[in-house]
């Protein structure tokens, strides 16, 4: 993998973090990330989403009209998430009942038509499809760490492994929880950022 | 770069684009109807037949009133012999609707309770389907001897920590069915 | 009294944002000021509220009748897209000086997922109000709903907004500067809502 390739990867775990630096899709970030493995799975949900948006958005881009772009990419990627909620539905229905409303809410996550815009419709199907892996595990990433803080300070267990007797502290896994890990979270990462 | 815009390829773009789009979504709407409707199908046989005793052949889903709203149960039958039912029951929860299966043998007792759906607070109310201690009461609970309905309320069930109405509902939800039940047998 | 248990639910108890996290993006964009809070909220009042009322007709209408219901998201995106440029074109005709005061929020608003959120939950999600039977909302409570909801959206950044304009003028430490310390803030102001809670 050549350098260049490998900073379109790499850029999204840390450097343009979507969650941490651009704070971007807040919404199902807050709102699924009640353990580890929601979190997790819908990360992975988003960067599935995100991949194949990506790659055919890049592939159209240079057909498509300038002032319908934007109809045009919402199309695509409302395509993509109906299929992912039907394969939910079909295969994984507990996680699809668990993240409920916010599958088919990936159409507006600002992340997904954001790099659409701002990267695959300038770029070839090969960074592209990159670009959408980075940010997406940059994303998932993100979405574990949260779900793994909430979740071991809100039930004391961790990927469903208690390690306490009891209640952990319930504020971390209901709304306020979920402000709160992620303010401080944030400026863990700022610390990090500043220090390097 | 993007094509230059005039009204018919606009036009034209848009409208293959959604063609495309639609005809995609309904193959696949098609292609996974049937995985969809089979892991609906095998949630509810699971959910009814952990809240039955082994054996016995089950019925179709028949109609039924419950806590006064409409819904269905199943008979479970050795020969001709009714072994329990499955009763599905609906209350209000914290959050919304909380959902049930319960099964009653003939006699009145309940032999288990198994949660379909919920919206409660998770790591509160949510518990009422993960916290063993708290619906592990239920199963084998007669109501002839105990009251159901939660100790603050002068019954007999331990209500799950800071989720009293979450409790009082599931236990609600029980008694319906129980009720309901009775009814069948009265017919 | 079902309108009143539905406005009361929808603002305080089950507040859209501070409890369902709908519409976090804007929230944490626009609350800077009271005055950019405001606008926003008033094109996101209007614009939830229309998107609902007709989401609902196309969904009861069209999808169902023709069998079509897996189609909701995309043609609710593209009806509510379609529908804020509306929104934008007649207001520049008729009315300037409310276009003046909203115009430059409504093209964000799109993306607000607050707006797909309210459409999609009205049309799969059964509701229970003060005690009473769940049941998919009609056209009148859907609407009602809809309003109620925006409003609380709406309450909650302003309220917010007024907050942050009180924590610029405070001495905060470096590296909570900005989005961080918005986020704590946020996180009590939840907790205060959650008195609220198990009201309806």
């Amino acid at each position: 993998m050549s350098n260049r390739k490998f900073d379109i990867f790499a850029k999204g775990f840390f450097k343009e973090n979507p969650t941490f630096v651009l704070l971007l899709g807040m919404c199902p970030t807050l709102a699924t990330t009640t353990s580890a493995i929601n979190g997790l799975s819908m990360g992975l949900a988003t960067l599935f989403v995100l991949v194949l948006s990506n790659i055919v958005i890049s592939a159209i881009a240079p057909l498509v009209p300038d002032k319908v772009h934007i109809p045009v990419y919402i199309v695509v990627i409302a395509t993509f998430v109906t299929i992912l909620q039907f394969a939910m539905q079909a295969y994984t229905p507990d996680m699809y009942k668990t993240l409920g409303l916010f599958i088919p809410l990936i159409v507006v996550n600002c992340i997904v038509l954001g790099r659409a815009e701002a990267f695959a419709s300038k770029n070839g199907i090969v960074d592209s499809a990159l670009d959408g892996l980075g940010i997406g595990f940059g994303f998932t990433m993100s979405l574990t760490i949260l779900g793994m803080v909430r979740e071991i300070l809100g039930s004391g267990s961790i990927f469903g492994w208690k390690f306490i007797s009891g209640d952990g502290l319930l504020v971390f896994v209901m709304a306020p929880g979920a402000f709160l890990a992620m303010g401080y979270l944030m400026v863990l990462f700022n610390r990090i950022a500043k220090k390097n | 770069m993007a094509a230059k815009s005039n009204l018919i390829n606009m036009a034209v773009c848009l409208t293959a684009v959604c063609l495309v789009c639609s005809a995609l979504l309904g193959g696949m709407y098609a292609l996974t109807a049937e995985p969809i409707a089979k892991a609906n199908a095998e949630i509810l046989k699971a959910s009814i037949g952990s809240v039955l005793p082994e054996g016995g052949e089950l019925s179709d889903a028949m109609p039924i009133e419950v806590g006064g709203q409409p819904s269905e149960y199943y008979v479970s039958k050795a020969g001709d012999e009714v072994k329990a039912y499955a009763v599905k029951s609906t209350t209000v929860g914290f959050g919304g609707p909380l959902t049930l299966m319960v099964g009653v043998t003939p006699d009145g007792t309940v032999y288990n309770t198994s949660v379909l759906s919920h919206t409660e607070t998770p790591g509160l109310g949510a518990k009422c389907s993960t916290d063993e201690r708290f619906f592990s009461q239920f199963k084998g609970f007669d109501p002839a001897g105990k009251i159901l309905s939660v100790k603050k309320d002068g019954g007999d069930v331990d209500a799950i920590t800071a989720s009293t109405i979450t409790s009082r509902a599931y236990t609600l939800a029980v008694k319906n069915a129980v009720e309901a039940v009775k009814n069948i047998k009265g017919e | 009294m079902e309108f009143f248990l539905i406005i009361i639910s929808a603002i305080f108890v089950n507040n859209i944002m501070l409890a369902q996290f709908l519409g976090t993006c804007p929230f944490l964009g626009v609350s800077n000021k009271v005055s950019t809070a405001t606008g926003m909220s008033g094109a996101v009042v209007f614009v939830i509220t229309l998107a609902t009322l007709v989401t609902y007709l196309i969904n009861k209408y069209l999808l169902v009748v023709f069998g079509l219901e897996f189609l909701q998201t995309i043609a609710f995106i593209l009806v509510i897209a379609a529908l804020v440029q509306m929104v934008e074109i007649v207001l520049k005709k008729i009315s300037p000086s409310l276009y003046q005061a909203l115009g430059i929020f409504l093209p964000l608003i799109t993306t607000n997922c607050a707006v797909l959120g309210v459409a999609l939950n009205v049309v799969t999600k059964e509701f229970t109000f003060g005690g009473g039977a769940a049941h998919m909302l009609n056209l009148g409570e859907s609407v009602v709903y809809a309003f109620a909801t925006a409003l609380g959206y709406g309450m909650a950044l302003i309220l917010f907004a007024g907050l942050r304009e009180h924590l610029e003028l405070n001495d905060v430490p470096e590296t909570f500067k900005g989005v961080p310390i918005a986020l704590v803030t946020c996180g009590i102001l939840a907790m205060a809502f959650m008195g609220f809670s198990g009201m309806v």
